[in-house]
């Protein structure tokens, strides 16, 4: 009885404990928590930039970073449950496009037009860029990045020995492309003429050759239907990718970008295509522009720029309003897109930053940014929403496995966009 | 807790039972002295596993029933509808939903019948009074102990479907035997890549199995073995007639137990293929795919409740199995 009486206490002031941690304390200072799925290399140097440049601009507001890794899925999935479970963080990451559209349809986000009236940024960002973060007259998030995705490297070792004139490598048509893989597979069969990684390195890849084939206007006609994807020109841009993937390395399943970069800095791959993140991890190994590696528009593409942008937003019932107004006061700013973008690899949002001391990459990205002709990445959320996206990947997955030939693929794909 | 314990001690002692058929309260007392205790010592654990399992289960099943597919409708944004068995019967349509279940079926087939048949090899050859049985028991059960998300890393190399000069792994192997025939896709193979995750699945659980025999072996009195030989029983005679059917219980534990394992599996495949490969697409991967970045509740339930199913189909008949066996 005793005993009894005595594991009846003991649990009876355990449920009492987990009550009271469960409560947790709410403290209210001038706190801004960000969420970003930034928490690796030039990414994670990118965002302590921009907390460097909110020390500055704001002193009283303390940095709290509700960083997660894994952007493709687990960042957002975690995002998605706090979000649900109305414990948002103050601002949080996501691409602008139509990936916003689940977050501004779920009511999550506040409508951020005074803000940019406040900021004086109405004219800071190009058209095409507020567009993609802008629902019915309001804009959502602010723009901080914009990524080129359409981008070819290339190992400039690799070429040599097949050789091929690594200066000569803005192909005007996928089929001069072609030609010179055949080329790199006739002269050493233990080259992987052109890497992939993963499922989604393959539909980035798809991407732009959906860009080349169709020209920009039929390519952006996919995503706003003007175009049939079910037609036979998609049909005939999803043959060219089905002749690109099999020059392709077969160990790609599961895989990460960098697997196929890192590739052709082994000197096991001599073209890769995938968007300018790329960059970093090139300088990361000491690999020198111009020397070991080199760039050009994915083939058929050049004066197009397929991009895709950062943005940060507001949610709803954020605990610190004022804390993500001074971060999005920081993110909106010349001060914050410099210091970060620099570091990151990306090109600034905004087009009035100053760009003397990116690195040469980056100045030839922006000076495209400025000029080329824009479309979205259907891959990274800006022209294909989340659904669209994820089922044109199943569909590309099982097309690589060999379980469904072209006109089931291709009648996949057409499903898979008009859902 | 020191305060706790004084109050405990200082409590008045309780009478002790009274030898004389007693009074209906003090029996009432006494119910609740013998059963009190057992039941808040139970109860935390039947909370616990009421909410957190059957609870758990009854919501799945409440939201398989629902059209539940956007994330402005998890968020409460949109209006969820009840849609009956839509989703069920749109699952059991889809040839992509139809190709996992195949996958599951293969796999669950091939890792059965490889864990059982090397699971009993072992625990013959080490029943049959090997040399080191002791080392060969650890060795052979060690690798159940690794877990399935690093062992499928190691095996993911092991399976690089690399062929030819570049390979690696088995592939490698292979070509530097020069038995290049051997060199295949492994888990990339189109229509059989499911079944190159059963050999890792295989090699982890077989020792298990091994131990589950090797007990019921150590199980069976010599006396049994004796007297079938006395009665002229030869070896083959021996076992099937006497050692078998002593051992049949194990196996069908054994069969339950690595059945509903292979029913669940994901770390493994998703070490080894990654979340995205079509080849060796199962059920539990399908639910990660449903609810990752599309938030797709709805589908991920339904496929979760088919799963449920599917271990119940496997369990309930030894559930009931059991249950009679321990009333005879």
């Amino acid at each position: 009885m005793r005993r009894t009486r005595y594991v009846a206490a003991v649990g009876a002031a355990a449920l009492l404990l987990a009550a009271t941690a469960a409560c947790g304390a709410k403290d209210d200072g001038n706190k801004a928590e960000v969420f970003t799925w930034w928490t690796t290399g030039s990414e994670a140097l990118g965002l302590e930039a921009l907390q460097g440049v909110l020390k500055d601009k704001h002193p009283d507001i303390a940095f709290i970073n509700g960083g997660t890794a894994g952007g493709g899925g687990s960042a957002k999935d975690v995002l998605a449950s706090r979000l649900a479970a109305n414990d948002p963080p103050d601002s949080f990451q996501a691409h602008a496009g139509a990936e916003m559209l689940d977050y501004i349809n779920s009511g999550k986000v506040q409508d951020l037009s005074n803000l940019y009236e406040e900021f004086g940024l109405t004219t800071a960002f190009p058209a095409d860029l507020l567009d993609l973060v802008t629902k019915d007259g309001k804009k959502y998030s602010i723009p901080s990045n914009v990524h080129r995705a359409n981008v070819m490297w290339a190992s400039i070792p690799v070429l040599t020995e097949v050789g091929i004139d690594f200066n000569q490598i803005t192909y005007a048509t996928i089929s001069d492309f072609i030609a010179d893989l055949e080329k790199i597979k006739a002269a050493n069969p233990d080259i992987t003429p052109l890497t992939v990684a993963g499922t989604w390195t393959q539909v980035h890849l798809l991407e732009t050759v959906l860009i080349a084939e169709l020209g920009p206007e039929m390519y952006n006609g996919i995503w706003d239907g003007s175009t049939d994807p079910a037609g036979p020109e998609v049909g005939a841009a999803l043959g060219v990718f089905e002749t690109l993937m099999s020059y392709t390395n077969t160990d790609s399943e599961g895989e990460e970008w960098d697997f196929a970069t890192q590739k052709l800095i082994d000197g096991k791959g001599a073209f890769n295509i995938m968007g300018d993140w790329v960059p970093a991890q090139f300088v990361e190994q000491n690999q020198i522009m111009g020397t070991d590696w080199t760039w050009a528009p994915a083939p058929g593409t050049a004066g197009v720029f397929d991009f895709l942008a950062d943005s940060f937003t507001l949610p709803v019932d954020a605990p610190h309003p004022d804390g993500a107004k001074a971060w999005l006061d920081v993110i909106a700013s010349v001060e914050g897109q410099a210091a970060f973008n620099k570091v990151k690899g990306s090109i600034p949002a905004r087009t009035d930053v100053n760009l003397s001391d990116f690195s040469e990459y980056q100045q030839q990205a922006a000076a495209a940014y400025a000029q080329d002709t824009i479309v979205g990445s259907l891959q990274h959320g800006a022209a294909a929403s989340i659904a669209q996206g994820d089922a044109i990947n199943k569909a590309v997955a099982k097309f690589r496995s060999g379980n469904s030939n072209l006109s089931e693929f291709h009648a996949e794909f057409a499903k898979a966009v008009t859902g | 807790m020191t305060p706790v314990s004084e109050t405990v001690t200082s409590a008045p002692p309780q009478a002790a039972p009274k030898p004389t058929p007693a009074p209906k309260r003090s029996k009432r007392k006494q119910w609740i002295k013998r059963n009190l205790p057992p039941i808040l010592l139970i109860s935390p654990s039947l909370i616990l596993v009421g909410v957190f399992v059957y609870w758990l289960i009854f919501s799945s099943v409440g939201t398989s029933l629902t059209n539940n597919h956007t994330m402005p409708q998890v968020m409460g944004a949109e209006e969820v509808e009840f849609v009956g068995l839509e989703n069920y019967a749109n699952l059991l349509r889809d040839p992509d939903f139809l190709h996992s279940l195949r996958n599951l079926g293969l796999y669950t087939l091939v890792f059965l019948v490889g864990t059982m048949f090397f699971g009993f090899l072992w625990a013959w050859i080490l029943e049959k009074r090997a040399r080191f049985e002791g080392f060969f028991r650890s060795v052979l059960l060690f690798p159940m102990a690794v877990s399935s998300v690093a062992a499928g890393v190691v095996w993911r190399w092991l399976l690089s479907p690399t062929e030819g000069k570049n390979s690696s792994g088995l592939n490698r192997i292979f070509e530097s035997l020069g038995l290049t025939g051997l060199e295949n896709s492994w888990a990339q193979d189109s229509k059989w890549g499911i079944l190159a995750v059963t050999i890792p699945a295989v090699w982890q659980l077989s020792g298990y199995v091994m131990a589950l025999f090797l007990a019921g072996f150590r199980g069976i009195p010599n006396e049994l073995r004796e007297a079938a030989r006395v009665d002229g029983a030869n070896e083959w005679q021996l076992y099937r007639h006497v050692l078998f059917p002593q051992l049949s219980p194990v196996a069908l534990s054994a069969v339950i137990i690595i059945g509903h394992m292979s029913l669940k599996v994901f770390d493994l495949i998703m070490a080894i293929a990654g979340k995205d490969a079509y080849q060796t697409m199962v059920p539990a991967i399908d639910v990660y795919n449903f609810i990752s970045g599309r938030q797709d509740y709805a589908n991920a339930a339904a496929v979760g409740v088919i799963m449920l199913l599917a271990v119940l189909v496997l369990i309930v008949p030894y559930l009931v199995h059991t249950a009679r066996e321990d009333k005879r």
